[in-house]
């Protein structure tokens, strides 16, 4: 049985896309034949970040609506052997989704691939809805910040009600917290929510903390999954969380700051 | 022991409990908002035509909330009569 796994967050910019490209990397370099579709419809982006922009030629959309046949969509990874995307149109927007045409894409995919990754949209409209109505799993990507947690209090009340397991009574979703652009040393001058101040108030199991790092910026340039840099610490932070997702048990790391020398502690740095 | 350069940094007021405090407060309301059953606005709005046959009161005089703990709903009704 395949699975599906919607990342989403409610507020843009917290780092779903990324963090779709790093697990389904991550996923795929496990062995699991994995694809990432791209629900941002109309703002395409998920091909820049994984380097595959230059060979999209079929979408999404064209699948749904019958213009192309699944194959001719999905693009293959050139890194990684069982890794395929799906992008987005760039020239329709999020109405041309149906939820008959995304699961008719769903059901066929599942046919041959084990892990689906959803990268949803921001908001909680119509893209965002179709991103997760069909999901086993949702990874809630939110940033130690106000409204980040709040708007992912709002995706994990959408989960609960607005989701195909929810309206037909399943077993629910099963909720992963990943919180993101972490800054430890914020964190510790009190400047910034901690990793169990976001856990109290979202109340779901914690599947990792990414550190805000400069690896992320790096690798988006150069379209690189930032799993695949496993020097970074970002890049170690995605691994640990696939592997938990996966089930294994790792302790939590980059929870706090590096320790400065003495000059940087009176003088900040 | 604190220090001089403590001193300093504990005067300013810890922002991220603030936030955490203000974050606990609107999340638990809007959870609570969003398990209303959808026809609470529709009784609201006929119980208030009833209440109207007795007393003059106005649409904001009256807030009406369902709340659910394990085994049991209270459904809780607020009227503010006017003063006589
Ligand atoms: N851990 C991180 N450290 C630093 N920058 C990050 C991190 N995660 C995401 N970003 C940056 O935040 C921005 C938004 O990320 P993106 O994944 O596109 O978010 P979303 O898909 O939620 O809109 C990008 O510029 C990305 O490089
Ligand atoms: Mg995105």
């Amino acid at each position: 049985m395949a699975k599906i796994i919607v990342v989403t967050s409610g507020k843009g910019g917290v780092g779903k896309t990324t963090s779709s490209a790093a697990i389904g990397t991550g996923l795929a370099l496990r062995g699991h034949k994995t694809v990432v579709i791209d629900f941002d419809v109309g703002l395409r982006n998920l091909d820049l970040i994984m380097n595959c922009e230059r060979r999209v030629v079929y979408d999404f959309i064209n699948v749904v609506n019958n213009e192309a046949t699944l194959n001719q969509a999905l693009i293959k990874d050139k890194r990684v052997e069982t890794l395929y995307i799906l992008p987005a149109s760039q020239t329709r927007d999020k109405d041309a989704l149906t939820r008959e045409g995304v699961e008719k894409v769903l059901i066929e995919l599942a046919e041959t691939f084990e892990y689906i990754v959803c990268d949803s949209p921001a908001g909680i409209e119509k893209g965002a809805l179709m991103a997760l109505y069909f999901a086993d799993e949702a990874v809630v990507v939110t940033n130690p910040e106000v409204s980040s947690v709040r708007d992912s209090d709002r995706i994990i009340g959408i989960l609960h009600s607005k989701s195909r397991r929810a309206e037909t009574g399943q077993e629910p979703i099963k909720e992963h917290l990943l919180l993101t652009r972490y800054d430890p040393e914020r964190v510790e001058l009190g400047e910034m929510l901690g990793v169990k101040d976001v856990q109290d108030i979202l109340a779901i199991p914690l599947l990792g903390v990414i550190p805000e790092s400069e690896a992320v910026l790096k690798c988006s340039n150069q379209g690189i999954p930032v799993i695949l840099e496993s020097q970074s610490d970002a890049g170690q932070a995605y691994e640990d969380a696939v592997s938990r997702l996966l089930g294994d048990e790792r302790p939590m790391r980059f929870l706090t700051a590096p320790k400065k020398g003495f000059f940087k502690r009176m003088f900040g740095g | 022991m604190a220090s001089f350069f403590d001193y300093f940094r504990s005067r300013k007021p810890n922002s991220a409990s603030v936030a955490k405090e203000r974050l606990q407060i609107i999340v638990a309301h809007e959870r609570s908002q969003r398990q209303q059953p959808d026809y609470l606005p529709a009784l609201q709005k006929e119980l208030l035509e009833v209440i109207k046959k007795y007393v003059q009161v106005a649409q904001d005089d009256i807030s009406i909330q369902i709340d659910n703990t394990d085994n049991c709903s209270v459904l809780e009704l607020n009227i503010t009569l006017p003063e006589k």
